[in-house]
């Protein structure tokens, strides 16, 4: 899965967590970029990104996110370990 | 993944939601959000269909469901499954509000009260608590009577809350059980602990659920009926516990609020009452017309055989704690009721099922006369049937009947009905055990009449009493079942929990009354029930009649004019001079329109404060004949 891919699912699940059909992300967005975007919602927002790419962020791995741009880093490195 | 496996999928849900946001009309808007909520989703779906219905309900007010306001008083973090309780409700017909009380303050809030939750005045408070919560950590070697001692005193304390739920803020406690977080200390042979965190969490929640039925208290089960994993994900999450002290992992939310939202409808009498079955290939395997009684699959010596006679056990479970059972299947009568009586297998028998339709019409018209004939609404309805294009059809033609999913094999039917919760109950009593029989027994009935030319005479023959008296206690759980949940034979639709009806009888100045009908048939329990009260906006020696309701099982039997009766007599008795009679339109209750009337009374102005809608009438007690009816009265003190 190319970036690109990953930005673009990252971008729907965005969509549907934040109901708001037109969010553009990109890499430098954070949480006070995005309304709605609180501790609650963070958290629905990485179980949704889990189901989405089929990948699980660890405990430490929630904490230790800045901003979208790491998010997708993220992402990115699990599904290429998983193969 | 399949969250809510007895729910339909939408191919394009997600669409739906979007296109559903579109539609301009609140109203229209709000049926399709309610539509949405009716199909499998996770849960980012239904949040999105949540926010949507919220949109429609604050431009609408309660958009004709029935409003109802639950507090969760919690020990761990619950706003991530609130949207999930509101949309389930939707389905059953519930516009939920939803407060949820300080992160752990239940203690400080059922104790010393708060400000917030008085305001908002709970008709509902569901205590969601865990073991941590509740119990301090004990030494391992703590012994047996020690760790009895702390379960034992534990659940005194639980209780308490509970009452001060009912007493501070009048409102009906919920109980949800406890769930283990924390894995064994030994494994198998756990209880050799008894105050290991695992021992301790088992012997409390069998202590609280059985403190919940002694105390009259629902309860919520997170512990048997929320899985404990679908797939790779578990109800309790330890990630979900250290991130955002969530007990339920979000995943499960709509599973989770559909639990909660099953017991707030059967809390107000909202549960479905009626499963349809179909037959061929749902009750037996093959077509009865094509295979005939020898060649259909049913019962020992086959698999197959075998799963659907399982099946066939579990609906007579239901039919004896009460659901009432019909048939409606395309066939010819006689070949299907054959397979009733001759095949030697057939566990369901023909006594068990209220209204046997088979025919070849479409099964929405015959819904609509299964539903007509045993005077219950299509909502309360649950449709099985194996054939997908039935269910589909019935989905569309007719949305207030319940249409499960089916399974590909029968040996999983009985845990998919189980699943859906249509059934659910806070309360058994006697009657529902008898009501199976009575539904069938009414059929008998009803063809008596259809016989009989002579009406009076007919009601002569089936030898009926009527016993009256006041509610009592024991009387207290069918009369509050029946004032949440009888719609067509009743005046006003005002619903009242026990606990507000248990205050209301104790005021002497009120009269309540409940009645129960025997007949050459059977027992039919308690079937009606009446309460009044003065009324200051009426006038002194004026008894406002203020909730007057009867099963519909019982219509055309007379038990109006013998209720009025005993009303009139029991009104003279309180010094009143007069009954004011109230109706007040619900859009399901027509066929009482003209109950007033038929019984003598005259129509009066309502005072200017009236509810626009309400009509009134009243009967001077003075020259009140008493009507004529075919009962013999048996009156309790």
């Amino acid at each position: 899965m190319t970036q690109q891919d990953i930005y673009a699912g990252l971008t729907e699940v965005m969509r549907d967590v934040f109901e708001d059909d037109d969010l553009q992300i990109g890499s430098t967005t954070t949480a006070q970029d995005v309304p709605g975007w609180d501790s609650q919602a963070h958290v629905l927002l990485i179980v949704a990104t889990e189901q989405r790419f089929g990948i699980r962020f660890t405990t430490a791995e929630f904490e230790s996110l800045k901003n979208v741009g790491e998010f997708a880093t993220l992402i990115g490195d699990k599904l290429a370990r998983r193969g | 993944m399949q969250m809510l496996p007895w729910l339909p999928q939408d191919p394009d849900l997600s669409g739906a939601i979007k296109a559903a946001r579109g539609i301009a009309d609140p109203l229209a808007r709000l049926h399709a959000a309610i539509g949405l909520a009716g199909h499998d989703r996770d849960t980012v779906a239904t949040q999105r269909i949540d926010r949507l219905a919220e949109g429609c309900l604050a431009e609408l007010g309660d958009g004709g469901l029935t409003p109802l306001r639950l507090a969760i008083l919690a020990s761990h973090s619950v706003d991530h499954l609130v949207p999930a309780i509101r949309v389930a409700g939707l389905s059953h017909g519930i516009a939920a509000s939803v407060h949820v009380d300080g992160y752990a303050q239940f203690r400080q809030t059922l104790l010393t009260g708060d400000a917030a939750l008085e305001r908002f005045d709970p008709q509902l408070v569901l205590l969601a608590l865990d073991t941590a919560a509740l119990l301090p950590a004990l030494p391992l070697s703590t012994d047996e009577s020690e760790a009895d001692e702390l379960v034992r005193a534990t659940a005194a304390d639980v209780r308490q809350l509970w009452r001060q739920a009912r007493n501070r803020f009048g409102a009906q406690p919920v109980h949800q059980t406890l769930i283990g977080q924390a894995p064994p200390v030994i494994g198998s042979n756990e209880l050799l602990l008894p105050a290991s965190p695992a021992s301790l969490c088992r012997r409390l929640d069998q202590a609280l659920r059985e403190a919940a039925v002694e105390d009259g208290v629902p309860v919520v089960d997170i512990a048997d009926q929320l899985p404990e994993a679908i797939g790779d994900d578990r109800r309790y999450d330890p990630v979900r516990w250290h991130q955002a002290k969530q007990l339920i992992n979000p995943i499960f939310a709509p599973l989770y609020g559909d639990l909660v939202a099953r017991v707030l409808a059967a809390a107000g009498g909202r549960s479905r009452k009626c499963l349809v079955l179909d037959l061929d290939n749902t009750l037996w395997g093959g077509v009865i017309g094509d295979d005939g009684i020898d060649g259909v699959k049913l019962g020992q010596g086959s698999a197959e055989g075998e799963a659907y006679l399982a099946f066939q056990h579990q609906v007579v479970r239901l039919a004896e704690r009460g659901v009432i059972i019909a048939v409606c299947s395309k066939n010819d009568h006689a070949v299907a009721a054959a397979m009733f009586e001759q095949h030697p297998e057939m566990h369901l028998r023909q006594s068990h099922v209220a209204c046997f339709v088979a025919n070849w019409q479409d099964k929405a018209t015959n819904l609509r006369e299964i539903a007509r004939r045993l005077n219950i609404g299509l909502d309360s309805l649950v449709f099985v049937d194996d054939n997908p294009a039935e269910r589909a059809i019935i989905r569309r033609e007719l949305p207030q009947v319940a249409v499960p999913e089916l399974p590909d094999d029968v040996a999983y039917y009985p845990e998919r009905l189980a699943a859906a919760g249509y059934f659910e109950a806070v309360a058994v009593t006697h009657d529902d055990f008898a009501r199976g029989q009575n539904y069938a027994a009414n059929a008998e009935r009803a063809a008596a009449v259809e016989a009989s030319t002579d009406m009076d005479g007919f009601l002569e023959s089936l030898d009926m009493t009527l016993t009256v008296g006041p509610i009592s206690p024991v009387d207290r759980p069918r009369a509050a079942q029946l004032i949440n949940k009888s719609n067509q034979f009743n005046l006003t639709t005002v619903r009242r929990g026990e606990q507000e009806l248990a205050a209301l009888l104790g005021d002497p100045a009120n009269v309540g009354l409940c009645f129960r009908l025997r007949d050459r048939f059977g027992d039919n329990g308690l079937i009606s029930v009446i309460l009044a009260r003065p009324d200051p906006q009426w006038g002194e020696g004026s008894l406002l009649i203020d909730t007057w309701l009867m099963s519909c099982r019982v219509l055309g039997r007379g038990v109006e004019a013998a209720a009025l009766q005993v009303l009139a007599d029991a009104a003279r008795r309180s010094g009143a001079i007069r009954l004011v009679g109230e109706y007040r339109p619900s859009g399901r209750n027509a066929m009482v329109e003209e109950h007033y009337e038929r019984l003598g009374f005259v129509p009066v102005e309502p005072p200017e404060t009236c509810n626009g809608a309400a009509r009134f009438w009243h009967l001077p007690l003075a020259d009140a004949a008493p009507p004529a009816h075919h009962m013999k009265l048996e009156i309790r003190a």
